[in-house]
């Protein structure tokens, strides 16, 4: 298990089944999809079937404080919706930000843990790009933005295909220097006036959403990617100066 | 029949899987205890960085809860429930363990106990000594804590007798530390420095030792201020600092003060156990005094090893097998950590 670990970028979190590809033998592959980057509390049972994506079962709740009480009940009754118990599960899909620290940990150690007991692998997935995936297809490229607190977004750039072109970075709304007029996700309608951009659906990613961004991996029988948290900030931490004189000079 | 018990800690900076056998008679037998530290990350720090101690908890939970189940010789089927720490501790270190243990509890289909990481402290003394007579007094002394406590149940009744009303003892020692240039943590070096000095050489001041004061409070912030002072008016005066004595002198100052009001906390409430626990408990002076004080007094004295005095999954999981043996509800699974939660609230 160490071994496997000292291999992997700094800064990931080790699934003891980063190894294990997830075997597609069935005709649908049922995946748990969680993310909780955004204030969305998001949890979905997603069938794939060949091709398609549909969502049997999802439970969302839009609370910035309540990822970690919330994302497992969420998931079980995801999964309690879709008609299936977490153990007919063959593949999870983590959002793995960017977002906010706190939240964004409360999903991914959620999907490292259950894929962990579960056995099965724990695909990550830019929650930036599951946003776009569920933008419709159209003629003009578009940005997706959440929102990074203190006054900042998180942001990537997308073609029109929905094929990221850039970021994901972290930035305050003026200092975003582009072209694109069109936003999804909720960054967008909180900035859209400083911005200049039309907002447009959705505003959190959608457990299909997820899933679709990881389709040509789930299908294609890869083994997971490491589930590195896209934290894109450095921690607020300050060397010390030398102790304070306690005594007049 | 015999039951397997999970515990997870990630209330500061150690990520702590534990894993305990809960017998039929009540006894706790330790399987398995397997820690992964961030503190060389916060060292140049000064102080427990709590982004890092949490991004840290992250990396570490999935290969640390591995290492326990290995170290153990069990599979995760085994487990017949799951104890995490709930609080008092670190809002996003607390979140990183809590989150993992609700997603463990759920996938194992096991039921989960939220639990009080200071109790934790004081039931991982069973997993060494075995039951624990109950009344009894437990010193927990870390570099997070510092509590006199009275125990009535281990599952369920803890009663706060005094606490610091500033400092931790432990962070008095890493305070400490960096005025004499030592490395962080501060404890371990003041330790070894002081085996060389003299524990009289300066008189450094006893903090609420006063007859006005709570008898069962401590204080180390004034004793921090008087060292800084002193070794401040040497370095004026030019003369070289007896970094040993000092080290040796303040050392004395602590374990008197908390050894002093432990044994008159124990004789006052009638108590004959006294359980000793938290990082500070490895300390060499402190267990000294404890040892020739409590032998006077008539009071039986329990430390823990070293080892399991410091934050671990072990205590949590010893916690949580007393909780399971005293059948006590499990906590909803939507339950949230809470980072001041209360010496008295044992388990949620
Ligand atoms: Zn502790």
């Amino acid at each position: 298990m160490s071994d496997s670990i000292s291999t992997l970028p700094r800064g990931s979190v080790p699934c003891s089944n980063q190894a294990k590809t997830l075997v597609v033998g069935w005709d649908t592959v049922l995946v748990l999809a969680i993310d909780t980057s955004t204030p969305a509390v998001t949890a979905g049972v997603v069938a794939l079937e060949g091709g398609l994506v549909e969502t049997r079962g999802e439970r969302v709740t839009v609370d910035p404080r309540a990822h970690g009480e919330l994302i497992t009940p969420h998931a079980l009754a995801a999964a309690e919706a879709a008609g299936v118990t977490l153990k007919d599960l063959d593949a999870i899909v983590a959002g793995v930000g960017p977002g906010p620290f706190t939240g964004l940990r409360a999903g991914m150690a959620t999907a490292a843990a259950l894929g962990h007991a579960l056995g099965i692998p724990v695909y990550p997935v830019c929650s930036l790009d599951a946003l776009a995936a569920d933008v419709p297809p159209g003629d003009n490229a578009f940005l997706v933005l959440t929102d990074a607190r203190r006054r900042e977004v998180y942001w990537a750039a997308y073609d029109a295909a929905g094929q990221r072109t850039d970021g994901p970075h972290v930035q305050r709304p003026a200092d975003l220097e582009t072209e694109v007029k069109v936003a999804a996700g909720d960054g967008a309608l909180l900035y859209a006036d400083a911005l200049g951009v039309r907002p447009v659906e959705p505003r959190f990613p959608s457990p299909a959403g997820l899933v679709k961004v990881a389709r040509s991996a789930l299908l294609g029988k890869e083994p997971p990617a490491p589930l590195t948290p896209l934290y894109l900030r450095r921690p607020d931490a300050a060397e010390p100066a030398a102790p304070k004189r306690v005594t007049a000079p | 029949m015999a039951r397997i018990i999970m515990g997870i800690e990630s209330s500061c900076d150690e990520t702590g899987v534990g894993l305990v056998r809960l017998h039929d008679d009540g006894t706790v037998e330790l399987l398995a205890d397997e820690v992964a530290s961030s503190v060389e990350q916060h060292a140049r720090f000064g102080g427990v960085v709590p982004e890092v101690a949490s991004r840290a908890h992250l990396e570490a939970m999935v290969p640390t809860t591995s290492r326990a189940f290995s170290a153990a010789g069990l599979s995760m089927s085994d487990v017949d429930a799951i104890a995490v720490t709930a609080g008092p501790g670190l809002a996003g270190a607390l979140l990183v363990g809590v989150s993992a243990a609700k997603a463990y509890a759920t996938a194992l289909d096991v039921p989960l106990y939220g639990v009080n990481h200071l109790a934790g402290h004081i039931a991982v003394d069973t997993l060494q000594h075995g039951p624990l007579p109950t009344p009894c007094l437990a010193l927990l002394v870390s570099g997070g804590h510092t509590q006199l406590l009275r125990v009535d149940d281990i599952a369920s009744s803890f009663t706060e007798l005094g606490s610091t009303v500033d400092d931790a003892a432990g962070e008095a020692y890493d305070k400490v530390a960096r005025v004499l240039g030592l490395p962080y943590p501060g404890g371990p070096p003041i330790d070894k420095a002081a085996k060389n000095g003299n524990p009289t050489a300066i008189a450094f001041p006893r903090g609420m030792a006063g007859p006005r004061d709570a008898a069962f409070d401590f204080s180390f912030s004034g004793l921090k201020t008087a060292v800084a002072r002193w070794v401040e008016g040497a370095a004026r005066r030019g003369e070289e600092i007896p970094v040993d004595d000092v080290a040796a002198s303040f050392q004395e100052a602590v374990a008197d003060v908390l050894t002093a009001k432990a044994v008159r906390a124990a004789k006052e409430q009638g108590i004959d156990t006294m359980v000793i626990s938290g990082g500070v408990a490895a300390n060499s002076r402190l267990k000294e005094l404890a040892a020739e004080r409590c032998a006077a007094a008539g009071i039986e004295l329990r430390v823990p090893r070293p080892r399991l005095c410091t934050d671990n999954g072990a205590m949590i999981a010893a916690l949580g097998a007393h909780v399971v043996a005293a059948k006590l509800p499990t906590t909803p699974l939507d339950f949230s950590a809470n980072p001041a939660l209360p010496v008295n609230v044992v388990s949620l």
